[in-house]
Parts: structure tokens; sequence; C-alpha cells
């Protein structure tokens, strides 16, 4: 992954748009946007989160496809821990 | 050569040795190229079982959070969200100069790399500084969980909100513990950085070897997004005016 150099003008893009998202998560999350508030908060810090990954951590330029696998399937048993839970926690009591 | 990984002839110790390709490169590589796809690996192998252990964290938070809704919506209400926000962009910061100083160490620039990697410190001590201080607020408000624990000023503040004490503590009780948490991962950021940093003042590093910048750089910027999340999830759950 590393042959490749990135420009530091692409870095300093990537850090202003995430303070950009930052100013405006925090800022959205004053109006009232109904059920939506926590939607918007959360896809704003993926978005963050995959700017970093994507580009400060260079995933997005590596050859090296084991690690791309590593990544992907421990986001899988991520939301499969999530998901599971909640589906059991989020219907218990419906009976 | 990444290509063809298991790569080279069998050969003898006659053609190795830092005569034919420099001190860095390990013998059961075949380039350095490959050795360091490998340690690059090996690092997200790491940030896997990392992602896991904060998982589990954050699956507790969502099954309260999901039970106790009020009191996290008003614990939430009662932190700092300036603070928040510019610890935010203080570890936001923090990446960046990390990944500049991935950048300095890949050129070969050493001096530039050591400027890069205190800054970093810089930014991390910054981060754990406005982080105690927002703790010490939150002990003089008795707000950490315990025998002194009392959330009548948070009952008193928002009366619109239904507020059960018991499960207030359950919501201070995740805060605290996942704060915390990435709060020891920062404090061995800012020890793992000293160490570079003083390695690499003293020209360990350079273009063909820089494996311990790279990883140590994909540990800052694993727990710059922990705390990505931990941000809206803790600080954001519920801002609108009430009614």
């Amino acid at each position: 992954m590393s042959e490749r150099i990135l420009s530091s003008k692409l870095y300093i893009g990537i850090w202003a748009t995430l303070m950009c998202l930052t100013v405006i998560t925090a800022a959205v999350s004053f109006i009232d946007l109904g059920p939506f508030n926590t939607v918007v908060a959360l896809v704003i810090a993926t978005v963050k989160a995959s700017l970093v990954i994507l580009f400060f951590m260079h995933v997005k330029y590596t050859h090296e496809r084991m690690t791309k696998v590593v990544i992907v399937a421990a986001f899988f048993f991520l939301l499969l821990l999530l998901a599971l839970s909640m589906a059991d926690y989020t219907t218990r009591f419906l009976a | 050569m990444s290509d063809s990984p298991i790569a080279v002839e069998p050969h003898g110790p006659e053609l190795h040795g830092p005569e034919l390709h420099g001190p860095e490169l390990r013998h059961h590589f075949a380039d350095v190229e490959q050795q360091r796809d490998a340690a690059s690996l090996g690092m997200w192998l790491f940030l896997a079982t990392e992602i896991m252990f904060f998982g589990g964290m954050f699956c507790a938070y969502l099954v309260y959070r999901y039970w106790h809704f009020h009191e996290f919506a008003a614990g939430s209400r009662s932190l700092d969200i300036y603070l928040g926000t510019i610890n935010t962009a203080v570890l936001i910061c923090s990446s960046l100069t990390v990944a500049l100083g991935v950048r300095a160490a890949q050129m070969g620039k050493q001096k530039l790399l050591v400027v890069y990697l205190l800054l970093t410190l810089v930014f991390g001590l910054a981060f754990l500084g406005i982080k105690g201080k927002e703790w010490y607020d939150k002990y003089k408000e008795h707000h950490i969980p315990g025998a002194s624990f009392n959330a009548d000023d948070i009952v008193k503040e928002y009366p619109q909100i239904p507020i059960n004490q018991q499960s207030e503590q359950t919501y201070f009780s995740l805060y605290f513990a996942m704060t915390g948490l990435h709060a020891l991962h920062m404090v061995i950021g800012v020890g793992l950085f000293s160490v570079i940093a003083y390695l690499a003042m003293k020209g360990r590093y350079n273009s063909h070897y820089y494996t311990p910048v790279e990883n140590a750089g994909l540990y800052w910027h694993f727990v710059d997004i922990v705390w990505i999340y931990l941000f809206p999830l803790l600080y954001l759950i519920d801002r609108k005016p009430l009614k």
C-alpha cells in the first residue's frame, strides 16, 4: 500500500471535510427532525469513519485483498452482534 | 511482487544480508513491499479484535438506550456539547498530523516526520486534558455512578422528561465506561507515539522502513473512529428544543 504516496492536498481536503461534518452534526442535533435526528447523526458519523478508513488508513489504495477481507469481516460480525442482539431485546415483551 | 506472494526460488544465505537488500528486510519476505503488506494485514487483524472489543460496549449501549431512552436523553443533555465538539475536532486534527507524518516517512523526510509526530502528541494530550476537565465537572456534579450519585439537578432542569435516577446511573455508567476505555486507548497511543517520536529523532525510519510509524498510525486512526461514533451516541442523543 505504500508505493503510492498521496498528495498532502488530498489529506488536507479530507481533514476539512471531517471538520465541516463535525460542525454540521453538532448543529443539526439542535433542530427537531423527529426520529431522524439519530439517523442523520449516525449517517454523518459513518461518512466520517469511511473517509478516515479509505484515505487516512490508505485502504482505498491497498492492493492487498486480504486486508480488505479482514475489514469487511470485522464490520460484518459487529453488525451481526448488534442486529441479532437488538432483534432479541426489541421483541422480548411484545406478547 | 505482490501478485506472486511466495515468490522467490529457494536460495541460501549467500543471497541475503544487508549488502543485498538493506537490514530492514526480513529473510522470509520476497521484498520490502510484501513485508509491509504483511505487517499491515497483521495490524488490521488486531484492529478487528478491537472492533469486537468496543462492539460489546456499543451493544450494551444500544440495549440500555432502547430500554431507558428518557434517562439517556437527559444524561446526554447534561454533557458539555461544546467541549465534546472541540475534542472531536482535536482528534481529527491529530489524525491529519498522523497521516501527514506517515507521508513524511514514506518520502524519507525525517525531520518533518518528527515534527508531525510531536504535533500528534500535543493533540493527543490536549484531547485527554479536555476529557479530564469534563470528567472533573461530572465529579463535581455528583454524576459519577456510585454511593454519592445524585441526578436531582438533571430532574429539576428537565421537568418535561420522566427520569428514573437508577436508570440515569446506567447512562453515566456507560458514559464513563465507554469514554474511559477510549481514553485508555488514547493513553496507550500517546505512549506508543512518544516511543516512535524518540526513535524517529534518532533517525530510525527511512523511506524503506517505516512499518512502526504506519501501524501506530493505523491504531491512532482506529481510536479516532471510535470517538467519531462515541460523540453522536453520547452527546447528541436528544438535543432538540423541549416542548
